[in-house]
């Protein structure tokens, strides 16, 4: 009984039964709070571009906004299918759950191709001027995100299959943590359409 | 929900290594990793201590004779960035935190092991990276605010590898202040109520809710900079339409906290000391709670005064100026709950009793001078001279350093089970004492005569008063040679310390020295008073 071998089997707070709370979820929110503060510095050094840094004459753009529009969707959309996944595995649907999963996970990489898209087609280059840097070092961390978070979902949905996957209804946090980091990422992209689109 | 024990997967002991090879592994052990923490700590603690004195060799006359300019402006910035994240943050967060806090919240471990396992050991690959990129085309030279436009323009290699290890450092720090926030808050004892904790517990808190809210923030700021580098992006370069002033804004509201972060824990740990060796309760324990807690909250807002020669407009001037004269608030409350400690207590004067006291005195310097350089008339005039340089090192030597030596001498018996010898812990503090006025305290002078920091030759007429700094930089290296003979001897000869060779009521001190792997035997202790001291006698009378 000596051996520290995970936080579950370690943590005994002494009570008679030698079992804890499950704070895996409370680390998990602590840690996007950090995420998201990340992301403030950024919104909060573009806005301050954008009061403070006049940009030269060539380097106003009107953003087209279908494909951001388009990208919109399919994240939030992307969020629904992930809640269904959930759903149909508290109720030992395994199959279905998957079946969610990968859908979510290819609406996450129809985001990316878009996003792809969208940067080959737009006027300006990395280092063309600050909104041009600022508009890529955004959308290009926001990028990682998701593609982070697309191959969790397709980690997560391997494990939901149902010969042998871990992903059960008795195992639920590894989709819970994957679906509320999807969540995040979702969010963190509203506020950045409209910050960085609509202001 | 809850989780429950497998007892099977609790079996594989032995695929842990034994004996002193467990400093060396993935240990998941809270204790071997707070002492990994402390031992690679003192070891970058060494090498910032050679590049100090460097600096003080170098600052004996008033030409560059030493070094060139170049490796001058190099040195500084290893010994700032070495000193901030890989000694004292590591130290006083790390190594503390992860021996003690388990301790007082009743538990066994902490929340999360592995992450905790792997927030140490980001730290010795990137100090191993910072250093070594002297070797590679020169290290970064830009101090350790690494403002732009200097940063982008010196040479390229040393500054991308200080960005890197620095962003490890900041991953590392952030790792740890979630698993400091989850096991005070989530991992407490059944019975145990967040009143009831030791103070530490509360500096920790509080400090991890910074870590947690502005490191962040300053990885962003780091990554948009290595564009600025690499990419030639222009986010902080003027000539390509940047702004400096974003980043000075952004890195300040990491490291005026990170200021905290370094401090606040050391208000933790002087908390638990001084009712030790005084023999009293902790003074105003709830009023000490509310301004660690105010200190955060103020400590958010007040990044800006490091700006005010930045072009700052005046009503943000003012804003910053009010707001950093509040922080002196808790922090005096916090300082006169000490001296109350001490007031009409049985002080017994040990090594550790001493360097806390010298900790108290210290702190008032760097207290007060603090509070004037928010002063934006007074700021504007010593702004980046040596008066700064005084007050920041009064506040992390004299304060924090000062702490970490004191918790050594406290918490050694517990963590070896054996005595450091006192003769030379009192010798340690009193070279360390004079040495470290001897060495500071003029730095005052020379700033407000005007000496700018950070540049390698000065005005011949402020050499005096350099080789006073310098002598002192001299007693202070030399202080580390009791030090170290007393912890090397002490490990091997000291006198048997027993469980609780200070009598202490806080939950460590009731299990055995050192202790067992999972702390407790049995049963953790319900410790409802920490600070108990001398109630037994007051009730039989």
């Amino acid at each position: 009984m000596t051996t520290l071998d995970s936080s579950k089997e370690t943590q005994k707070n002494n009570s008679v039964d030698e079992t804890h709370e499950d704070f895996r979820m409370f680390g998990l929110i602590t840690f996007l709070i950090a995420d998201g503060m990340t992301f403030a510095g950024f919104f909060a050094a573009y806005l301050t571009y954008k009061a403070v840094n006049p940009l030269p004459d060539g380097a106003i753009y009107e953003l087209e906004l279908p494909i951001p529009t388009l990208n919109t969707i399919l994240l939030l959309v992307s969020s629904a299918t992930f809640h269904k996944a959930g759903k149909a595995l508290l109720k030992d649907k395994n199959s279905d759950s998957q079946k969610w999963l990968f859908f979510t996970a290819f609406l996450g990489i129809i985001f990316l191709i878009c996003q792809l898209f969208e940067y080959f087609h737009l006027p300006f280059g990395l280092t063309d001027n600050l909104f041009a840097s600022t508009f890529y070092a955004l959308t290009g961390f926001h990028g990682l995100h998701v593609t982070l978070g697309t191959l969790m979902i397709l980690i997560i949905a391997w494990q939901s299959r149902i010969n042998g996957g871990r992903l059960t209804s008795q195992n639920m946090f590894p989709l819970e943590a994957v679906e509320l980091y999807w969540h995040f990422v979702d969010g963190i992209w509203v506020v950045l359409f409209i910050i960085l689109y609509l202001l | 929900m809850t989780i429950s024990i497998d007892p099977q997967k609790t079996n594989n002991e032995s695929l842990q290594p034994k004996g002193w090879l467990r400093y060396f592994s993935f240990s998941l052990d809270h204790k071997v990793i707070g002492i990994q923490y402390l031992v690679c700590g003192f070891l970058f603690y060494l090498i910032g201590g050679t590049l100090a004195s460097a600096i003080r060799i170098e600052l004996a006359s008033p030409m560059s004779d030493f070094m060139p300019r170049d490796v001058y402006n190099q040195v500084l910035t290893l010994h700032g960035t070495i000193m901030i994240f890989l000694w004292i943050v590591p130290v006083v967060n790390g190594a503390f935190g992860n021996y003690l806090i388990p301790f007082y919240v009743g538990a066994r471990d902490m929340a999360f092991p592995r992450l905790n396992a792997v927030a140490f050991w980001l730290i010795p690959p990137s100090g191993l990276m910072l250093v070594a990129s002297y070797f590679v085309e020169g290290a970064a030279q830009a101090g350790w605010t690494a403002y732009p436009p200097l940063s982008i323009t010196t040479p390229q290699s040393g500054q991308i590898i200080w960005i890197l290890s620095v962003l490890l450092l900041g991953g590392s720090s952030i790792f740890g202040g979630i698993n400091f926030i989850a096991t005070i808050i989530k991992l407490r004892r059944p019975g145990l109520k967040l009143m009831q904790l030791p103070m530490y517990c509360w500096a920790m808190l509080g400090t991890s809710l910074l870590v947690v809210l502005s490191t962040p923030v300053l990885a962003g700021t780091l990554i948009l900079l290595s564009f600025d580098i690499i990419a030639n992006t222009g986010f902080f370069n003027p000539v390509l339409g940047g702004n400096v002033v974003v980043y000075q804004h952004l890195f300040w509201f990491y490291s005026h906290p990170a200021v905290y972060i370094m401090v606040l824990p050391a208000f933790g740990l002087v908390s638990e000391i001084l009712p030790v060796h005084a023999r009293k309760p902790l003074f105003g324990y709830t009023t000490m709670v509310f301004s660690i807690m105010g200190i955060v909250v103020l400590g958010l807002v007040v990044w800006a005064h490091h700006m005010f020669t930045s072009g700052t407009p005046p009503w943000m001037r003012l804003f910053f100026t009010i707001a950093t004269a509040f922080i002196a608030v808790p922090t005096g409350i916090k300082f006169f709950n000490w001296v109350a400690t001490l007031w009409g207590g049985k002080i017994s004067i040990n090594s550790a009793m001493l360097f806390s006291c010298g900790f108290i005195i210290n702190f008032v310097f760097g207290g007060i001078t603090g509070v004037a350089l928010a002063q934006v008339p007074f700021d504007i005039h010593v702004h980046d001279t040596y008066f700064v340089v005084a007050h920041f090192h009064y506040i992390v030597y004299g304060g924090t350093v000062f702490i970490i030596f004191s918790s050594i001498y406290h918490w050694f018996p517990k963590v070896t089970g054996k005595m450091l010898n006192e003769k030379l812990g009192i010798l340690h503090f009193t070279i360390t004492f004079i040495g470290f006025n001897l060495c500071f305290a003029p730095q005052h002078w020379l700033g407000l005569n005007g000496m700018p920091r950070r540049v390698a030759e000065y005005d011949p007429q402020f050499q005096f008063v350099n080789q006073i700094s310098s002598l002192g930089a001299l007693l202070m290296a030399i202080s580390t040679i009791p030090f170290l003979i007393n912890v090397l001897l002490s490990m091997r000869n000291g006198k048997d310390a027993g469980d609780n060779p200070w009598n202490a009521l806080t939950p460590e001190w009731l299990t055995s020295s050192p202790p067992p792997v999972e702390n407790w035997e049995g049963e953790s202790p319900l410790v409802e008073e920490p600070y108990g001291y001398g109630k037994e006698i007051s009730e039989q009378k």
